[in-house]
């Protein structure tokens, strides 16, 4: 039985009078590897967003160990951040910046380490992604897979208890999606982290969850093991994961 | 008819919304600067890519602008009889007072105001400032403090060079073009000139640039919609800028040259 680290109890969000999310509610235990899948549009990434505070809800509440986070604020709200790495859709590296730079970020502007130990730590992270020969590059001389390796070293620079990956393997061709796989697979049993993953990849959701929750309609629809997922009789997850254009789910 | 007036209220909103926003920021601009000493490093970079590189600009623009002040102020005194040894007079007041100050933070907010918007609404739309926020840092002080800080003390400075290089400009005209000595330029300029409109004038620059940075910064924050959005918030941005300046200028006016 895991111990809830993450608790989401009753989460609306609505963006010009479009409800988005309508009500979800959802546990995450220390450890597990989450994998949220839906649509395109759906609000997974609103909902990812939501863990961290980079959003706040219309209603509702999100727990992280006990607390609410709304009430964090100032250097609270700070500590409770860097207790997360995030990888976005898009990596999100900064282009003013190398890639060394860019993943000792940080830890440069958390003041907590010297110059050196920051260069230690970006090194042995370039290393666990593979790409310690291209510390010196800017983000705009590397591909898509690489960039998502380095928003990934960022995302465990600062040795995160939870991992949030958004989008991990979009964009990428289907070896450089299942490196990725293997590196966030690869990282959550290593790092002992909580993952929280989005995507509409069920491949990649099948590789790295030990649990599957579909989101439809703004709300949880399914909540399995990616076995369970498999063999379900519930249509709207059976027409997702098999992409049938006829079912229930209705294509905007 | 319905449609004129959710139109209206729709511009209404907007219009509060923004200056709330554009309040709220500066507040929060305020707030970081007791961060100062630790972002030495990001404010001196702002300082080189919004100051320093902004001073060939302000160069040419300066040149121009006191040469044809010059010739437009002789070709009306000769149209009114006046005596040209007022021309060092006429072209002094005229740049310090108001030609450097507005036409300097007008370009300025072309130049520096939309390639902040550019550059902040570019790192909206790439979630880059979801993700200095998701690392614990402060986005406004990482990005927003030391863009305007960087506006405020450049801007007077750029305006303090644009002064000498307008008149200098000035000057060069009226003796070549108008055919007055360089002594009765620079004697009618020395007999005009107050210190109390030079530091006006400076007191607008540093307003001035204050208005650019946050119109920029706020713009750039409020950036969605990815190229278009950011093509939009440059172009607001610019709008909002200048429309700013020249109604703050004529309020100056009113204030510190008193009739």
């Amino acid at each position: 039985m895991h111990n809830n680290l993450i608790q989401i109890e009753n989460l609306h969000k609505r963006f010009n009078d479009l409800p988005v999310l309508n009500g979800v509610n959802l546990s995450i235990g220390k450890g597990e590897s989450i994998v949220v899948i839906g649509q395109s549009g759906c609000g997974k990434s609103v909902l990812l967003k939501h863990l961290i505070r980079l959003m706040e809800p219309d209603e509702g509440r999100v727990f992280f160990d006990g607390e609410n986070i709304a009430e964090f604020m100032g250097d609270s709200l700070v500590s409770f951040r860097r207790r997360f790495g995030m990888l976005f859709q898009s990596a999100a590296l900064f282009d003013s910046l190398t890639v060394a730079q860019n993943v000792g970020l940080g830890l440069k502007e958390s003041r907590r380490f010297k110059d050196e130990q920051i260069d230690e730590i970006v090194i042995e992270k370039l290393e666990m992604v593979g790409l310690a020969s291209s510390a010196d590059k800017y983000p705009a001389e590397l591909s898509g897979g690489m960039r998502k390796r380095v928003g990934l070293a960022r995302a465990i620079a600062n040795n995160p208890e939870v991992l949030l990956y958004d989008e991990p393997t979009t964009g990428l061709d289907p070896i450089t999606a299942d490196i990725i796989n293997d590196l966030i697979v690869e990282l959550n049993t290593r790092l002992k982290v909580t993952s929280v993953a989005v995507t509409h990849d069920m491949k990649s959701a099948f590789k790295i969850a030990d649990r599957i929750v579909m989101l439809y309609e703004g709300r949880i629809e399914f909540d399995a093991t990616p076995d369970a997922v498999r063999t379900t009789d519930n249509p709207v997850v059976k027409q997702f994961i098999t992409g049938q254009a006829r079912g229930p789910i209705q294509v905007r | 008819m319905e449609y004129g007036v959710q139109s209206i209220g729709r511009r209404g909103v907007n219009f509060i919304n923004r200056t709330g926003g554009l309040c709220i920021l500066l507040g929060r601009f305020f707030v970081a600067l007791k961060d100062v000493p630790r972002s030495m490093g990001l404010i001196f970079e702002q300082f080189y890519i919004i100051g320093v590189k902004s001073l060939p600009l302000i160069i040419i623009i300066s040149i121009f602008v006191g040469a044809v002040t010059a010739w437009q102020a002789a070709y009306q005194f000769k149209f009114i009889g006046a005596p040209l040894r007022y021309l060092g007079h006429m072209v002094g007041k005229a740049v310090i007072m108001e030609l450097s100050p507005v036409l300097s933070a007008l370009v300025f907010a072309g130049r520096v105001g939309a390639g902040i918007a550019a550059e902040v609404g570019t790192m909206k739309v790439t979630e880059q400032i979801d993700a200095l926020d998701s690392m614990g840092i402060n986005p406004v002080r990482y990005l927003v403090m030391p863009r305007i800080l960087a506006c405020l003390v450049m801007v007077p400075i750029l305006v303090l060079f644009s002064d000498f290089i307008a008149i200098m400009g000035g000057l060069v005209i009226s003796v070549l073009g108008v055919d007055i000595s360089t002594e009765t330029f620079m004697s009618g300029f020395r007999d005009s000139f107050k210190l109390a409109d030079f530091r006006n004038g400076l007191i607008k620059a540093l307003v001035f640039g204050l208005i650019i940075g946050l119109v920029g910064c706020y713009e750039g924050f409020r950036t969605r919609e990815g190229a278009v959005g950011v093509g939009r918030s440059t172009t607001n941005s610019v709008v909002i800028s200048c429309v700013l300046i020249l109604v703050f200028n004529f309020i100056f006016a009113i204030i510190l040259f008193r009739l």
